[in-house]
């Protein structure tokens, strides 16, 4: 039997194939080019309205829960999404072009970089202190007294990764008082060294005052001496990119203010 | 039909065609040779075929009985031993914290009356792949072994020889490919391997981090680096995928060899 002759139909359906490629690149580059819109802005004269995206640094998660919902109780046409985790993966997110109104960092470097990168909006204001406690189990069953303790043989000292703030903090820390602790892990934020001690995997760690009083029952902490706790600062700015600003500055006048401050002392931040 | 095919090939290769784009080629090869990508590069090799090699020894007498031997609830412990495949790693992670972990309901005894701990070490590693990715090994194995011609195995065994001797010298040479092809599949796998091993066995240059681990953290800090060892990873995968060619696909029935 003779072979069809398929040249035609085979062009035909090459054609309708390099369309489909076309329109499929056509498609991606359109979507590229158009922004979403998270939130609407504030018209004059009335409050703010919309929804606002805060990215914070993940010591702030129970704390900016709560001031969330207070944020929300005194704005109610306010909504407030807010989204936890390393400042250093937020900041790298924010560059990246994620949908954030304000950034709040557990540092100043981190921080830096996003204005360096040109993100922010103004100037970044601090609004909060924190400082460094080491956090072991209930009970210290390793009978850990204090930093130099966190250097013995065989004890399972936690940290997190030096670009995430804590990493650093408790490395310079640690310096500052002459202690060489070997850590078995770089945790990805400073949630993560938590329950890498409250679930018993690591013996101890250097996380935030504030952290420790957030485990409550499950970690105790032990102080660490004032000449050598380096401390933590806490800024927060506006976005370059972010979608409602007008929100946006009324939840950073919101946290700086009287309420703001009252909630952060609760959770055991320090004022700024 | 075409068409939309062209589309899933686009949306394929567009992430790949956007990483070449993006990685700062001029400074790849210092980026490459740095420490910690030559340390994160080396730890993922070893680890991921020595999980390869505890996914062999362990996946192919499991595949084995599940293809072979008929029990009640075979249907529930093959769902069991693949469930590590369609769970999210990082859920696999903790289900493994909960059984290995310095408090788990193995770990705990090990670690409390024999001092031995799984976590945080190169064997952790070697836990957390094995266990995602033995279930592609088990799978094609058993694929390969359900299609095989029963025969020469028969036969075989007629002719006196041992069950050992007929599956060593019969079954396993006719089912190689579906080994080879499975063996590929889950050492990729374990090679790509991040939520279950940043779960239970941290993260430590040299010692925990893998590559993927190294990419991730390079993320917050150094794009470039972590595009490089990203590309690293893609090709390697990719080659090793092309070079198995479509054997994978599927188990590979003796008959067409």
């Amino acid at each position: 039997m003779r072979p069809q002759s398929t040249a035609p139909a085979a062009s035909a359906r090459r054609r309708w194939f390099v369309v489909a490629v076309l329109l499929g690149a056509l498609g991606v580059v359109a979507a590229c080019g158009s922004s979403t819109s998270t939130g609407s802005d504030a018209g004059p004269g009335s409050g703010p309205r919309g929804s606002i995206t805060v990215f914070a640094a993940a010591s702030l998660t129970e704390a900016f829960g709560e001031l969330a919902e207070a944020f929300e109780d005194a704005e109610p046409d306010v909504s407030v999404t807010t989204s936890f985790a390393a400042s250093s993966t937020l900041a790298r997110q924010i560059q990246e072009g994620a949908p954030a109104d304000v950034f709040a960092s557990a540092d100043e470097v981190t921080m830096q970089q996003v204005v360096d990168a040109g993100e922010v909006r103004g100037e970044p204001v601090v609004f909060a202190t924190n400082s460094l406690e080491i956090l072991v189990a209930p009970g210290n069953p390793e009978g850990i007294t204090g930093l130099a303790d966190l250097g013995s043989p065989g004890l399972l000292y936690v940290t997190a990764a030096p670009e995430v703030p804590i990493g650093t903090y408790a490395t310079r820390a640690l310096r500052a008082a002459g202690v060489e602790a070997d850590p078995v892990s770089l945790e990805v934020d400073v949630k993560a060294v938590v329950t890498k001690v409250t679930s018993g995997e690591a013996d101890a760690a250097i996380v935030y005052a504030t952290d420790v009083a957030a485990a409550g029952g499950r970690a105790e902490g032990i102080a660490i001496p004032e000449e050598v706790d380096v401390g933590a600062t806490y800024p927060m700015a506006l976005t370059t990119g972010a979608a409602n600003p007008g929100a946006a500055r009324a939840w950073i006048d919101f946290v700086t203010g009287l309420r703001g401050r009252e909630i952060l002392g609760r959770y055991g931040f320090g004022a700024p | 039909m075409l068409a939309l095919a062209g589309l899933a090939v686009l949306f394929f290769a567009l992430p790949f065609l956007g990483l070449l784009w993006r990685v700062p080629w001029s400074d790849a090869w210092e980026l490459l040779t740095r420490r910690s990508s030559l340390d994160a590069l080396r730890l993922s090799l070893i680890t991921s075929l020595a999980a390869t090699v505890v996914a062999l020894v362990l996946g192919v007498p499991l595949a084995w009985v599940l293809a072979r031997v008929g029990f009640p609830g075979r249907g529930l412990v093959r769902a069991l031993c693949v469930l590590s495949m369609v769970l999210p790693p990082v859920v696999g992670g903790v289900a493994l914290f909960a059984a290995f972990g310095r408090r788990g309901l193995v770990g705990g005894p090990l670690y409390d009356w024999f001092g031995i701990r799984l976590t945080f070490t190169t064997l952790g590693v070697v836990i957390a792949e094995t266990f995602v990715s033995m279930p592609f090994l088990v799978l094609s194995v058993e694929a390969g072994l359900r299609g095989l011609d029963r025969r020469p195995e028969e036969a075989a065994r007629t002719l006196g020889a041992s069950r050992w001797y007929a599956f060593r010298r019969v079954t396993l040479p006719a089912v190689r490919p579906a080994v080879a092809a499975g063996a590929v599949l889950a050492w990729a796998r374990a090679l790509g391997e991040f939520g279950a091993t940043i779960t239970f066995a941290g993260n430590l240059p040299g010692r925990t981090q893998t590559t993927p681990l190294a990419v991730y953290l390079a993320l917050q800090t150094d794009t470039g680096q972590a595009l490089v060892l990203s590309l690293v990873l893609i090709v390697v995968s990719f080659v090793v995928l092309l070079a198995l060619r479509d054997r994978w696909l599927g188990g590979d029935p003796a008959a067409t060899r």
